[in-house]
């Protein structure tokens, strides 16, 4: 086997696929301006993903934020700059691990389930019959999921931000004995709008990225059960390296503004 | 053009999947009012075939002419026009499992039409009504419903919108004999109260006869044969009487491995 032609052929699968993707959101892109606009359909993902996701995304953000608190506390230990750890711990949170970690655990639960059940109408012919009763699948199906994702993550990495200080704070004052009002009050002069809003842009676009994975691998899946198995998991996978690929070049831009 | 109006007119139809020619070369001709009963075993092309019809597949050449519009170039405005024509009852029923019974009946007002959810409701209620089943059963969800139940939707939804033309890939399969009687009444019944042009595939010879105004056998992505359902007794194809008759020997053989 020759290692060159294996190299070119898996990176000319790669754009190819890239661009399908491509392709695939801007036809949905497309189907919301040339409407109709299905409300319901919007509002029972939005439901599904956003409200249904604040366990998960709370628990993961406590718990984030409670083991931050003590890897900082430790390492700074080391040059005596313990005092900073409120101000280190809240810039953690709200510019990379509240989006980030809020991100993957929505991937997790959403993209997963959009591929399966998208698949699985695939694989009973739903998606046909919809066509066949003039009903545009990517306007019903796709565009809603992908408008409610992009909507819903924002918001639900706002309260992973709270939770995650919050669980910052827990350990902070009362395992390493710091002052709760001092606590707070660093965090609040020291962080600024700008860090909040790059953490929430952030956010908007792996919401898109999540459920664009999630609609095109349950939409192009094929061969019943096994395609079903299948496309979910390239959609998690998918749409996890689209996060944190996306993070890298999205906070390379943002930490210029 | 012959003294009876043809409502769908087929001419040349070519189809392949890579190297697989599924469709090679189909004349078809349906009457409007007619129906028409395509038979075939198992991956002889029947349902691409139907698809094609139906807009769903891009046939490779060849004409579709429905009531005076070639629709093979399946370009947006061509499906458009097919949806709005046609209704079509699939083979595994095709409900939408994330809505109730009538959500379902009433999709294309509700969603296409933007009709107020009450009335579609009473106009989905209508429909089940048309096709036996009580109000009540409105309200279920899809995956409460037995077999036979889910085929009755499914025929009530694809007759919520009053099409012209109705599509059945393989109505009966999966029924037992005596449910299946009841669906190719039903299908009778409806057909011929809409005044519509009916297409069926299915290798379920009990069903063809019953509802068939003509047969057309699909063999190797051709039509082999076309008749009256009285006629396929004596066809004189040999290939038509191994098939009716149900025999393994014969000079169709079975492919037991896909190509």
């Amino acid at each position: 086997m020759n290692p060159f032609a294996t190299t070119g052929r898996l990176t000319l699968d790669a754009v190819a696929e890239i661009g399908r993707i491509a392709q695939f959101a801007a036809r949905s892109g497309a189907s919301l301006f040339t409407g109709p606009f299905f409300s319901r359909a919007f509002w029972s993902a939005f439901l599904r993903i956003g409200y249904a996701s604040l366990p998960v995304v709370g628990l993961t953000a406590i718990f984030t934020g409670a083991a931050l608190a003590l890897n900082i506390y430790d390492g700074s230990l080391r040059f005596n700059a313990e005092s900073f750890l409120p101000q280190i711990v809240g810039v953690s949170i709200v510019r990379e691990l509240g989006p980030v970690s809020a991100a993957l655990m929505v991937a997790g639960r959403c993209a997963s389930a959009m591929a399966a059940e998208i698949g699985a109408m695939r694989a009973s012919e739903q998606i046909d019959a919809m066509s066949t009763l003039s009903v545009n699948p990517m306007g019903y199906l796709v565009a809603p999921r992908i408008l409610a994702t992009t909507i819903a993550l924002p918001l639900l990495v706002l309260v992973a931000d709270i939770i995650g200080i919050y669980g910052g704070y827990l350990v902070a004052v009362y395992a390493l004995d710091f002052s709760g009002p001092a606590y707070i009050r660093n965090i609040d002069q020291f962080l600024q709008n700008r860090d909040i809003i790059s953490g929430l842009i952030k956010a908007g676009v792996f919401g898109f990225l999540i459920a664009l994975m999630g609609c095109y691998y349950g939409y192009y899946s094929r061969g019943g059960a096994q395609g079903v198995g299948s496309s979910t998991r390239t959609a998690v996978v998918a749409s996890a390296v689209a996060i944190l690929a996306s993070n890298y070049f999205m906070t390379s831009l943002l930490v210029e503004i | 053009m012959s003294e009876a109006k043809k409502k769908i007119h087929v001419r040349g139809l070519k189809k392949a999947f890579g190297s697989n020619e599924v469709l090679r070369g189909i004349d078809l001709d349906v009457e409007d009012g007619k129906s028409m009963v395509i038979i075939g075993g198992s991956g002889s092309g029947k349902s691409v075939l139907i698809k094609c019809l139906l807009g769903v597949i891009k046939p490779d050449s060849g004409v579709i002419d429905i009531d005076g519009r070639n629709i093979s170039r399946h370009t947006s405005a061509d499906q458009r026009y097919m949806s709005r024509k046609s209704g079509m009852l699939f083979q595994g029923s095709a409900l939408f499992d994330s809505l109730p019974v009538w959500e379902n009946i009433a999709f294309r007002l509700l969603y296409a039409e933007k009709k107020p959810r009450k009335a579609a409701k009473e106009k989905a209620i209508e429909c089940l009504a048309l096709v036996g089943l009580s109000p009540e059963v409105g309200d279920l969800s899809p995956s409460e419903l037995s077999g036979g139940m889910k085929k009755r939707v499914s025929l009530a939804r694809a007759i919520a919108s009053d099409p012209e033309i109705i599509f059945f890939d393989e109505p009966t399969t999966g029924l037992d004999p005596i449910m299946a009687d009841v669906i190719n009444n039903l299908i009778l019944e409806r057909v011929k109260a809409l005044g519509a042009t009916a297409i069926s595939i299915t290798h379920d010879m009990a069903s063809a006869r019953k509802i068939a105004d003509d047969i057309a056998m699909l063999y190797q992505g051709q039509i082999i044969w076309r008749g009256k359902p009285e006629e396929m007794e004596n066809s004189g194809n040999p290939m038509v009487d191994q098939f009716v008759h149900g025999r393994a020997e014969g000079p169709i053989q079975m492919q037991v491995k896909r190509r």
